[in-house]
C-alpha cells in the first residue's frame, strides 16, 4: 500500500474516533442522566413520577425507532443551526450524538434496574436522599454493566459514523465507499474493513477489561 | 420507645386492594428485646417496615423515641431514620464496596470527616469480629459475615432502635445462633431497642423479653417470652410452639402426633430445663428411686449463657397414668421448669 495511502486511512480513522468518542461524550452527558430518570420515576422508585416517565419513555421510543440513514437527512436544519454547517464530520457528530442518547438512555436504564430493590431499601432506611441514593448506590452498583452497554453503544457508533460518510462526515466509512467503491480499489476496502475490525475489538477489549475489574460480585 | 396505633395498611394491587395490615397497637419499651412472629404474607415485614416509614401506613399513627413518624415529611423522615437502624434476610448490602466502605456508607451521608469515619468504624469492625476482612467485598464473606457487616452498618449512626426483618432466615442454625447471640450483646452493650421479625418461635425464645404473635394482619396474641410460651392461648400461638418444641424432639419422635390426654402406649415427653444450681440437682436418679413409672431420656444437652449452667432435657415417662402423675409431681417440687409436651406417637416402631 503506498503511503499516500497510508495516510488517508490514518486521517480516516482519526476522524472515525473523534466524531465516535465527541458523539459518546455529549450522548453520554444527557443520556446516562436520562436512564437514571427512567429508572426513578417510574412507579414505586425513589423519584416516583409516572407521568414524566411515560412521556420520557415514549420519546425515547420514538428516537430509537428513526433508522439512523433517515434521522441524518432529517436534522440537516438543526445539524445546521447547532455546528453552521451540514457537511464534514463535526457535521456528522450531531445526528450520531442525537442517535446514541435514547440508546444509552436505554442502556443505562437497563443497568440500573439490575440494582437489587433491597440494597435501595437499606440504603433509604439509613436516611439516603434519593440523590444520594443516585450517586451512591445506583451507580457504583451498576458501573460493571453500564461499561458493559455502553462499550456496545459506542461499537454501534463506529458503524454509524460509517454511515455518516454518506453525508460526506468523512472516517474510515467514507474512505471505503469513495475510494474502495466508487473508484474501484478493493485493496482500500479491505484495509478499512480490517482497521474497523481491529478498532470494534480493542473496543470491546478494553470495555470488557474496565467492566470486570470494576464487578466485585 | 416505639408506639404504633391503630395502623392500618392496604396495598393497591392490580387485582384491587391488598388489606396488610388491620388495625395494629404494639409498645416497645426502651431496651427491649421485641419479637414478631408470624407465617409468611401474616404481614411482618409491613409491620416493621411502618416502623421506619419504608411503607407509610393507610392509617393509624407510628411514634419512635416520641416523634410522630406519620406527621413527618420527607427530609425529617431521613433525619429520622438515622435513629434507626435496620438489618435484612438477604443482608442487602453494597457489592461495590468493601466491608470498611458498606460500615461508613451512613456517615458518609452525612459528609462526616474521614479521620471520624476510621474512628467509628474500627470499633465496630471490632465488634463484629470482622477486623481482618475490612478491605474485603460481600462476595468472599460467608453469610454470617455479611450478616454481622449488616449489622455494623446499622450500628454506625447510633441509633436508639434496630429492626431486624428475618435477620437469621438466610443462615444456617449455628450461625443464626451466634447472629442472635451478637444482635443480645449489642442491646446490653449500647441499651438498644430491638424489634425482630421471624417466623421461627426459636429466635422469639433465643433472645426476645417479649412477643406477637401476629396472623392476617392482626396481633393474636402478645406478652412475654415466657408467658406466651409457658400459656399460649390462641392455636395460632400454639402451632409455633409446638413446630418449635418438635424440632428438639429425638427423631423418633419428631412429626409424630402429639396429644394432651393419655394414649395408651405413648409415653409422656417432658422437657426438663435446669438453670444454674439445679444443673447439679440429681432430678433424674430421684426421679427413677421416687416413681413406679419408667424414665428414658430422649434428648439432653448442657450450654451456657453468660456463664450460667444451662441444661435442656427430654424424658419420656411411660406407665399407668396415676405413676405418671406422681413423677410429674416429683418433678414439679425440684428447682428447675417443666414443660409438658404431651403424649406422643413414635414412627420407628408403628409397624411392630
Ligand atoms: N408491595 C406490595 N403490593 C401488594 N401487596 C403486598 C405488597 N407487599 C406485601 N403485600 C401483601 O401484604 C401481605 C403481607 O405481606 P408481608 O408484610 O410481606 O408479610 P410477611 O413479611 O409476614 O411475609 C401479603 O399478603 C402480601 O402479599
Ligand atoms: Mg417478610
Amino acid at each position: 500500500m503506498s503511503p499516500d495511502m497510508t495516510a488517508l486511512l490514518l486521517k480516516a480513522l482519526g476522524e472515525t474516533v473523534r466524531m465516535v468518542v465527541i458523539a459518546m461524550l455529549a450522548a453520554s452527558v444527557i443520556g446516562i442522566p436520562l436512564g437514571v430518570l427512567l429508572v426513578t420515576t417510574a412507579r414505586h422508585q425513589i423519584l416516583e413520577c409516572v407521568p414524566f416517565n411515560r412521556i420520557l419513555a415514549g420519546v425515547v421510543n420514538a428516537v430509537r425507532s428513526i433508522p439512523f440513514i433517515i434521522l441524518m437527512v432529517a436534522i440537516i436544519p438543526v445539524t445546521r443551526l447547532i455546528v453552521g454547517t451540514s457537511i464534514g464530520t463535526t457535521a456528522a457528530m450531531v445526528p450520531l450524538t442525537i442517535a446514541a442518547i435514547p440508546f444509552i438512555g436505554r442502556q443505562v436504564e437497563t443497568s440500573l434496574r439490575e440494582v437489587p430493590e433491597g440494597i435501595i431499601e437499606a440504603a433509604l432506611s439509613m436516611g439516603a436522599s434519593p440523590l444520594q441514593i443516585i450517586w451512591h448506590v445506583y451507580l457504583p452498583e451498576a458501573m460493571p454493566g453500564i461499561i458493559s452497554q455502553l462499550t456496545t453503544v459506542i461499537i454501534g457508533l463506529v458503524g454509524a459514523s460509517a454511515m455518516a460518510g454518506a453525508i460526506g462526515g468523512g472516517g474510515l466509512g467514507d474512505l471505503a465507499i469513495r475510494y474502495g467503491y466508487q473508484r474501484f480499489r478493493p485493496e482500500v476496502m479491505l484495509a478499512t474493513v480490517i482497521v474497523l475490525i481491529i478498532l470494534v475489538q480493542v473496543v470491546q477489549f478494553a470495555g470488557n477489561t474496565i467492566a470486570r475489574r470494576l464487578n466485585k460480585k | 420507645m416505639i408506639e404504633l396505633s391503630q395502623i392500618e395498611k392496604v396495598y393497591d394491587s392490580p387485582s384491587g386492594p391488598v388489606p396488610a395490615l388491620k388495625g395494629i397497637n404494639l409498645r416497645i419499651e426502651r431496651g427491649e428485646i421485641y419479637g414478631i412472629i408470624g407465617l409468611s404474607g401474616a404481614g411482618k415485614s409491613t409491620l416493621i417496615r411502618c416502623i421506619n416509614m419504608l411503607e407509610r401506613p393507610t392509617k393509624g399513627k407510628v411514634i419512635v423515641d416520641g416523634k410522630d413518624m406519620t406527621a413527618m415529611n420527607e427530609r425529617e423522615l431521613r433525619q429520622a431514620r438515622k435513629n434507626i437502624g435496620m438489618i435484612f434476610q438477604h443482608f442487602n448490602l453494597l457489592s461495590s464496596a468493601t466491608v470498611y466502605d458498606n460500615i461508613a456508607f451512613p456517615l458518609r451521608l452525612v459528609h462526616m470527616d474521614e479521620k471520624e469515619v476510621r474512628a467509628k468504624v474500627e470499633p465496630l469492625l471490632e465488634l463484629v469480629s470482622l477486623k481482618e476482612k475490612a478491605q474485603q467485598y460481600p462476595s468472599q464473606l460467608s453469610g454470617g459475615q455479611k450478616q454481622r457487616v449488616g449489622i455494623a452498618r446499622a450500628l454506625a449512626s447510633e441509633p436508639k432502635v434496630l429492626l431486624c426483618d428475618e435477620a437469621t432466615s438466610a443462615l444456617d442454625p449455628q450461625t443464626t445462633k451466634a447472629i442472635l447471640e451478637l444482635i443480645r450483646d449489642i442491646n446490653q452493650k449500647l441499651a438498644l431497642t430491638v424489634v425482630v421479625i421471624t417466623h421461627e418461635m426459636q429466635v422469639i425464645r433465643d433472645i426476645c423479653d417479649k412477643v406477637a404473635v401476629i396472623e392476617n394482619g392482626v396481633i393474636a396474641e402478645e406478652g412475654s417470652v415466657l408467658e406466651v410460651f409457658t400459656n399460649p392461648r390462641e392455636p395460632i400461638t400454639k402451632e409455633f410452639i409446638s413446630v418449635q418444641m418438635s424440632n428438639e424432639l429425638p427423631a423418633a419422635f419428631r412429626g409424630g402426633e402429639i396429644s394432651q390426654e393419655p394414649v395408651a402406649g405413648r409415653p409422656l415427653l417432658v422437657r426438663l430445663t435446669f438453670i444454674g444450681e439445679s444443673a447439679d440437682d440429681p432430678v433424674i436418679a430421684g426421679l427413677i428411686k421416687n416413681s413406679n413409672a419408667e424414665i428414658s431420656i430422649l434428648f439432653g444437652n448442657i450450654d451456657q449463657i453468660k456463664n450460667t449452667p444451662y441444661g435442656r432435657m427430654i424424658i419420656g415417662i411411660t406407665g399407668q397414668p396415676a405413676d405418671i402423675e406422681q413423677a410429674l409431681a416429683y418433678l414439679q417440687q425440684r428447682d428447675l421448669r417443666i414443660e409438658v409436651i404431651g403424649y406422643v406417637a413414635r414412627h420407628d416402631r408403628a409397624a411392630s
